[in-house]
């Protein structure tokens, strides 16, 4: 458990366009030996038949002794090994002088599995449970999500969006609902991983809010005229400005991300970094962010990326989170909700979750929810 | 003391004269150039609306040539409205304003008037007025054909009693081309056709045609055509040229100075540092001569200069607000005794600016102030962002407690008309906002903006407008 912060990043003033509010952090110097570039899937050539759709995802590269790691596809002498599947790096003893790259699922894919990662599938086999959730585990059940293209005005508010020098992430408001968080070790690779932010999966709430709401208030600096005589105070009055805003964006509209308390599932361990993935304790009703972050050895974000679960999303991560705590035992996890197990198969049918359990029994918990129990 | 209606009504002008100096018809970096069409053609006729006299007026304001054009058009669409006396003055303005307006920009109104379908007796007489005038009719029949002879067509103009050289063909070579000619012009013009030789004395806009019909190759066409090219074509080529329509220092100083800043900027960074002193050279030169006589007599001078993101402008408008930015620190450094530049970015070196980074206008302009200027300009497109309205608490704290008396004169300079908001973005209420489209202009309009401070009634304002047009239609044109 632990909470997320911006330590390292500094908040910016906020730029609106219609809707859509970008909120920049910039860090005073780089994250050393670590960066990330756009495309997680290696380049296949030119199509000679027809079209395919290359998922845009993430690869991040590292050196294990802290030395910067050179532009995408600039270096020519320092080998790379590519992490594939769970392998780590083997060569330890010439670190120095390489740098290992581990591709990232691509963001589209990467909502829909987040869940079933974080919750492995039935250990005890339970009677209830159908053959397939225990072969298959929770194979994702693809929501549906929506690209930023199709986000109102997203388009042009990252294009007429004016990046700070030293700027390294970005928070995304629709509607100032907070959708999505993008922190990265470089400015360069802000820089490059901008424009993608478009080809970014987006839930339906944002989608929704895209097309409810046409403005987002400026935020607008008040200067206090009484108490300037000089040029030193109107300096100083309008330092306090940007500390105001730093202070309320970081506290209320960024609020939802960084005040719940967070489970940090370790995934991976990089040289001095660790790539983490977190997810909130689920509740009903509120703001829910999960994502990945690689934290340095202090806990300080040197990437991470979030996602803004939907309701429905919500809803399915209490269920699994009370069945992974109850062992996956009906009854048990009906008493944990203090729920009927009828009551509770129907909601894991509601979720649409019902495919876990043996057909016989969802029809006949069903009908005894039916008769009123 | 002027009423609300009177300071309204001056606002509403200053608001249409900026918006007129500034709206280009073409995309800009927020907004694109069909909502650009709507609010500009709204603003026109609000204007035409409600206050004519003013409208035709704003002819003698140093607007831009587009929006000249579609004053003229709308006066003359709309005559039946005007009472007698206001089509007299009218029609001297007009006739004054399209002695002024380039050639092309008349051939392209009277294609407009001929698209609107506007044919009234007094739209004739202007076209018929406007062509007998044409000293070279003849070269402007090779150069605008189409454009003449729809002219022809739609005002029922007899050519061949036109004066000029032409003796009388202009009709037979509209509209009768496969003959010989008399004039050797157009016999040059019929037998480029046939002939490869004849291309290279025509001009270069006709030239250009025949030579791809011919398959001339570019480098030998434009090694021909030199000698041709009007001034403007070859800064235009200076990049795609080579060697054959290279200007060395002294001829780039002889160029308007927006254009030359244009073509400064167009320059890849490293070629710039190593033509460091001849562009720098160039610039100073091309300022000292827009400032002329006033030159070094503008005291202590400061200037916020925007190079953030949004001045790259649009794939039509590359860089244009950052290249007036340019422009107008050279001749603010032409026009001051001593002179303090600040570029958003904290940029030193004015020869390698480019648009990056965000519009944080409220510190720079605190900054600016420090120095105590005589005179603080602040040439930005107004989308003050980090964060948005810093810049107009400064200057209304600035304003009202630091200087109440107005010591340092103000004036914000914009060169991006903002379609969504129907005019230039202005920075705070009590700070004049002007458009600026050429930095040559920028005297003129810092002297203009002193109406623009929400202060000066419509009287006061007609009266300077009134003086102006006196003058304006009393000077003789240079050309005449």
């Amino acid at each position: 458990m632990g909470r997320l912060t911006f330590a390292g990043l500094e908040t910016r003033p906020g730029q609106v366009w219609g809707q859509i509010r970008l909120v920049p952090l910039v860090r005073e110097r780089p994250v050393e030996g670590l960066r990330i570039h756009p495309g997680a899937l290696a380049d296949t050539g030119t199509p000679r038949d027809g079209c395919w759709y290359v998922p845009h995802g993430l690869t991040a590269e590292w050196t294990g002794d802290g030395s910067g790691v050179p532009e995408l596809g600039t270096a020519l002498r320092m080998p790379t090994t590519t992490v594939h599947g769970s392998r780590r790096p083997r060569a330890k003893s010439k670190f120095g002088e390489r740098r290992t790259r581990v591709r990232f699922v691509p963001r589209r894919g990467a909502l829909e599995t987040y869940l079933p990662i974080a919750f492995k599938a039935p250990v005890i086999a339970w009677e209830e449970w159908s053959t397939r959730a225990f072969r298959h585990g929770i194979a994702p059940q693809p929501d549906r999500t929506h690209l930023g293209f199709l986000v109102d005005g997203l388009g042009d508010a990252l294009r007429v969006f004016e990046i700070h020098p030293g700027q390294c992430g970005v928070l995304v408001y629709v509607a100032d609902a907070l959708s999505g968080v993008l922190v990265t070790p470089h400015p360069d690779d802000y820089r490059a991983l901008h424009p993608t932010l478009i080809e970014d999966s987006y839930g339906e709430l944002i989608w929704r809010y895209s097309m409810l709401y046409h403005s987002a208030p400026e935020f607008e600096p008040r200067l206090d005229a009484s108490e300037v005589d000089s040029i030193a105070d109107l300096r100083a009055q309008v330092a306090a400005v940007q500390r105001d805003w730093a202070e309320f964006h970081d506290g209320t509209l960024a609020g939802g991300l960084l005040g719940p308390d967070y489970h940090f599932a370790e995934a991976y361990a990089m040289a001095g970094f660790r790539l983490v993935r977190y997810r909130p304790s689920f509740s009903a009703g509120t703001e829910t962010h999960v994502g990945e972050a690689i934290l340095d050895a202090k806990g300080r974000p040197a990437f991470l990326q979030s996602f803004r679960l939907s309701e429905t999303q919500v809803r399915r991560g209490r269920l699994l989170e009370a069945l992974a705590a109850n062992e996956w035992h009906l009854d048990r996890t009906a008493d944990h909700l203090g729920l009927t197990r009828p009551a509770l198969v129907a909601l894991l049918h509601n979720s649409g979750l019902d495919w876990m359990l043996r057909r016989d029994v969802v029809d006949r918990e069903l009908a005894a929810r039916r008769r009123g129990q | 003391m002027e009423t609300v209606a009177d300071l309204v009504a001056a606002e509403d002008v200053l608001l249409f004269v900026n918006a007129a100096v500034a709206a280009t018809g073409q995309d800009e970096f927020h907004t694109g150039r069909e909502a650009q069409a709507w609010s500009v053609d709204f603003l026109h006729e609000y204007m035409l609306v409600n206050y004519r006299d003013l409208y035709a007026a704003v002819l003698a304001l140093g607007i831009n040539d587009r929006n000249k054009a579609r004053i003229v058009l709308r006066l003359l669409q709309t005559g039946a409205d005007a009472t007698p006396a206001q089509r007299a003055v009218e029609g001297r303005l007009i006739r004054r304003a399209l002695r002024d307006l380039p050639v092309n920009r008349v051939y392209r109104l009277f294609t407009a008037l001929k698209q609107a379908k506007v044919n009234n007796r007094r739209t004739r007489a202007v076209m018929r007025e406007w062509l007998t005038a044409r000293t070279d009719l003849g070269f402007e029949a090779v150069k605008y054909r189409g454009a003449l002879k729809r002219a022809a067509l739609h005002a029922h103009l007899d050519l061949d009693g036109l004066p000029g050289d032409a003796e009388g063909e202009v009709a037979a070579f509209l509209f009768d081309p496969k003959r010989r000619f008399a004039t050797p012009l157009f016999e040059t013009w019929r037998r480029a056709h046939y002939e490869r030789a004849a291309v290279f004395e025509l001009p270069y806009t006709v030239a250009e045609g025949f030579a791809a019909r011919h398959r001339i190759p570019r480098a030998v066409f434009l090694e021909q055509i030199a000698p041709k090219l009007t001034r403007n074509e070859r800064l235009r080529l200076q990049r795609s040229g080579g060697a054959a329509v290279a200007l060395d220092a002294a001829a780039l100083g002889r160029m308007p100075l927006t254009r030359l800043a244009a073509y400064v900027l167009a320059i890849p960074e490293r070629e710039r540092e190593e033509r460091r002193e001849e562009l720098l050279g160039a610039l100073r030169a091309s300022a000292r001569k827009a400032a002329g006589d006033r030159a070094g007599t503008w005291g202590r001078v400061a200037a916020v200069l925007d190079d953030s993101y949004s001045a790259s402008g649009s794939t039509e408008k590359r860089r244009r607000p950052l290249v007036v930015a340019l422009a107008a620190h050279v001749l603010l450094d032409a026009l001051a005794g001593e002179y303090r530049p600040l570029w958003l970015s904290g940029s030193e070196d004015p020869l390698l600016v480019r648009a990056r980074g965000v519009t944080a206008l409220g510190e720079r302009i605190v900054d600016a102030l420090e120095t105590a200027p005589q005179t603080l300009v602040v040439v930005s497109d107004g989308w003050d962002n980090a964060p948005a309205s810093l810049a107009a608490e400064v200057l209304r704290v600035w304003t009202t407690r630091l200087d109440p008396e107005r010591r340092t004169a103000i004036v914000h300079l914009n060169p991006v008309f903002d379609a969504d908001g129907i005019g230039v973005r202005r920075l705070a209420p009590s700070v004049p906002t002007a458009g600026v489209r050429d930095a040559e202009d920028l005297p003129e309009l810092v002297a203009f903006a002193r109406f623009d401070d929400g202060r000066v009634g419509l009287a006061e304002l007609r009266a300077a407008v009134d003086a102006r047009v006196t003058r304006w239609l009393e000077e003789e044109p240079w050309a005449a």
